[in-house]
């Protein structure tokens, strides 16, 4: 039944509401009951708002009845937890947040409520977004519905599993080293990565603040455009937030990409990897070819140092952030303190869990008397380096392209007690957050039955071209309308 | 420097974590292995190379020194773990 309501994306989904083929409430009750009888062996949900999401979907048939309707009037959103919520629980996937509810709402959900969206709850994902596998998380892993024996890799691992299984048509996810496009990549849907300081951080709960950036997950480019042009703009309320004019990114989607110029990173293909990841992004890269791109071989040498230059400048600034879970204003408070010093240390050791006590400590030790010249300081060189070798290359090209992920998703347990071989997950989508730059993952074929996606980076503010360009690749073929044989029905 | 139980201890008292001495010699070698792949930093040439805070070259924006934000007093110490007469309850510090 692949015309079912949940198999559709949320571009036709919502010409279905416009056209009265169905109401809002029957759509949201159609997704609740699809979490309802599948999420239990999934686990991508934290929390799900069922009145709530009724709620707003009644209100959003209210609004196309008198033809008062906005963006997304409608249409079901997941949004990671890490996004605050007020009135409803925000855990960021931390036993220290398991009982925080949240007393405001993140500016990226207010500005998609504001736009008629219906919020059917809170996805599943690593611990303070620290993770490759989503098996950081107090919650319990996820498991990738294409088998639910592997990951779905992370971060944003509930927001990628509920896509990828149609338990959503659309979710929210953030990306502070990969974790929207590497769970996008392994669960066959499409995510993008803006452009840093695109997106308001504001409500969203902070990992490592010069790289954190949410973005839309969904079945398609065309969806992560109609996403993303509700979620982008300046907002005060966060400094980092940049004063530059949200593009037209559904008017761009059909735009002509004849002559535009593929940069190859060759670094994006080491002899290392695995040749049918290889393969499958060569062939998407041919695909674009036959439409009328250009390729070109770029070299971005100092891309190689991305992921030791990541986890110096990340723990260094979650250890700074997360100094203020400290068991006095919210969050875990450990029983009985016998000292001010006791009522700190025991509250954070009792709230985080280990990878992310271990980050912690590497950044507290990084930024310490005696080392801050040899880590911190060397890493944010080398961070220089990395942004200059993409301005480089784009002087040259118009987008670049490569694997978004040096595997398929791997067994759940295969790498929990060995933290740098998770870390070398997210190998390909570090330096992009180094540089700020805005960067998709979208579908592109399949290894042993297991989804691969391959990566488009553009320059700043590109993220109308990049949409464009996979778009295009998505009229073209089919890998993005694959969905998984899940629970007995497709 | 190969970090080790008695720099764990210290790092961990910066942080304001507990370490159990159990997990000590384990969470060392976790924390050697992920700096011994951070240290390929060193083989980079960065010298003349400003260290870069932020990806963007932008300032932080200026706003009137004006009152903008309500008072959430009362909605901050709801959520507190303990809280009395409008102010967040701790261990005593002072005798």
């Amino acid at each position: 039944m692949s015309n079912a309501m949940h198999n559709k994306t949320l571009t036709e989904l919502k010409a279905g509401l416009a056209a009265g083929d169905f109401s809002s409430r029957e759509l949201t009750e159609h997704f609740l009951a699809r979490i309802q009888q599948h999420d239990g062996e999934l686990n991508s949900f934290i929390t799900v708002t069922a009145e709530q999401a009724l709620a707003q979907a009644d209100a959003a048939d209210q609004a196309i009845a008198t033809g008062n309707t906005g963006l997304l009037t409608g249409l079901p959103i997941a949004h990671k937890d890490i996004f605050c919520t007020e009135g409803v629980r925000t855990s960021c996937g931390s036993k220290m947040l398991d009982s925080f509810i949240a007393p405001y709402t993140a500016t990226v959900v207010e500005k998609m409520a504001a736009e008629g969206a219906v919020m059917l709850g809170k996805t599943n994902m690593d611990e303070f977004a620290m993770g490759s596998s989503n098996e950081t998380s107090y919650y319990g892993p996820v498991k990738n519905p294409w088998d639910l024996e592997r990951v779905p890799g992370g971060s944003s691992g509930g927001a990628a599993a509920c896509l990828g299984a149609r338990l959503a048509p659309g979710a929210t996810g953030t990306d502070t080293g990969g974790s929207i496009r590497q769970p996008a990549a392994l669960n066959n849907i499409t995510g993008l990565k803006p452009t840093y300081g695109r997106v308001s951080r504001w409500g969203m709960i902070a990992f490592a603040s010069s790289l954190d950036q949410a973005g839309p997950m969904a079945q398609s480019a065309d969806d992560c455009a109609l996403m993303l042009q509700a979620m982008a703009g300046h907002d005060h309320r966060d400094s980092t937030s940049l004063n530059e004019k949200v593009d037209d990114y559904l008017g761009a989607l059909n735009n002509d990409i004849r002559g535009l110029t593929i940069g190859i990173p060759e670094e994006f293909f080491p002899d290392t990897l695995d040749g049918a990841i290889a393969d499958n992004s060569r062939d998407a890269i041919r695909e674009l070819e036959k439409l009328g791109a250009k390729v070109v071989s770029v070299s971005l040498p100092s891309v190689k140092l991305s992921v030791p230059a990541y986890y110096v400048i990340a723990p260094a600034e979650a250890s700074s952030n997360l100094s203020r879970f400290d068991g006095v204003r919210f969050g875990h408070r450990c029983d009985d303190p016998k000292d001010l010093e006791d009522l700190y240390k025991r509250s954070r050791s009792e709230g985080f869990g280990d990878e992310v006590k271990r980050r912690i400590l590497v950044g507290a030790y990084a930024l310490s008397a005696g080392y801050y010249d040899a880590y911190y300081r060397r890493a944010q060189q080398v961070r220089r380096l990395i942004r200059d070798d993409f301005a480089r290359a784009f002087e040259k090209v118009d987008v670049l392209m490569g694997p978004t992920a040096p595997e398929t998703a791997f067994k759940l347990g295969a790498k929990k007690d060995d933290p740098v071989s998770m870390y070398m997950a997210d190998v390909f989508t570090i330096g992009v957050n180094l540089a700020g730059l805005p960067a998709l993952s979208m579908p592109t074929g399949f290894i042993n039955g297991l989804p691969t996606g391959t990566q488009i980076i553009g320059n700043y503010f590109r993220e109308g071209q990049i949409l464009n360009v996979a778009h295009k690749y998505q009229q073209a073929t089919d890998w993005h309308k694959q969905a998984p044989v899940f629970g007995g029905e497709q | 420097m190969a970090i080790d139980s008695k720099v764990v201890a210290q790092v961990a008292h910066l942080a304001r974590l507990k370490v159990d001495e159990a997990d000590s010699a384990a969470l060392s070698d976790r924390l050697n292995d992920i700096l011994a792949m951070v240290d390929q930093l060193q083989q980079a040439d960065v010298t003349d190379v400003a260290p870069m805070a932020h990806p963007l070259d932008v300032t932080q924006p200026l706003r009137e020194d004006e009152v903008s934000e309500p008072n959430v007093r009362d909605k901050a110490l709801d959520i507190a773990p303990a809280a009395e007469d409008g102010c967040f309850l701790v261990p005593r510090v002072i005798e």
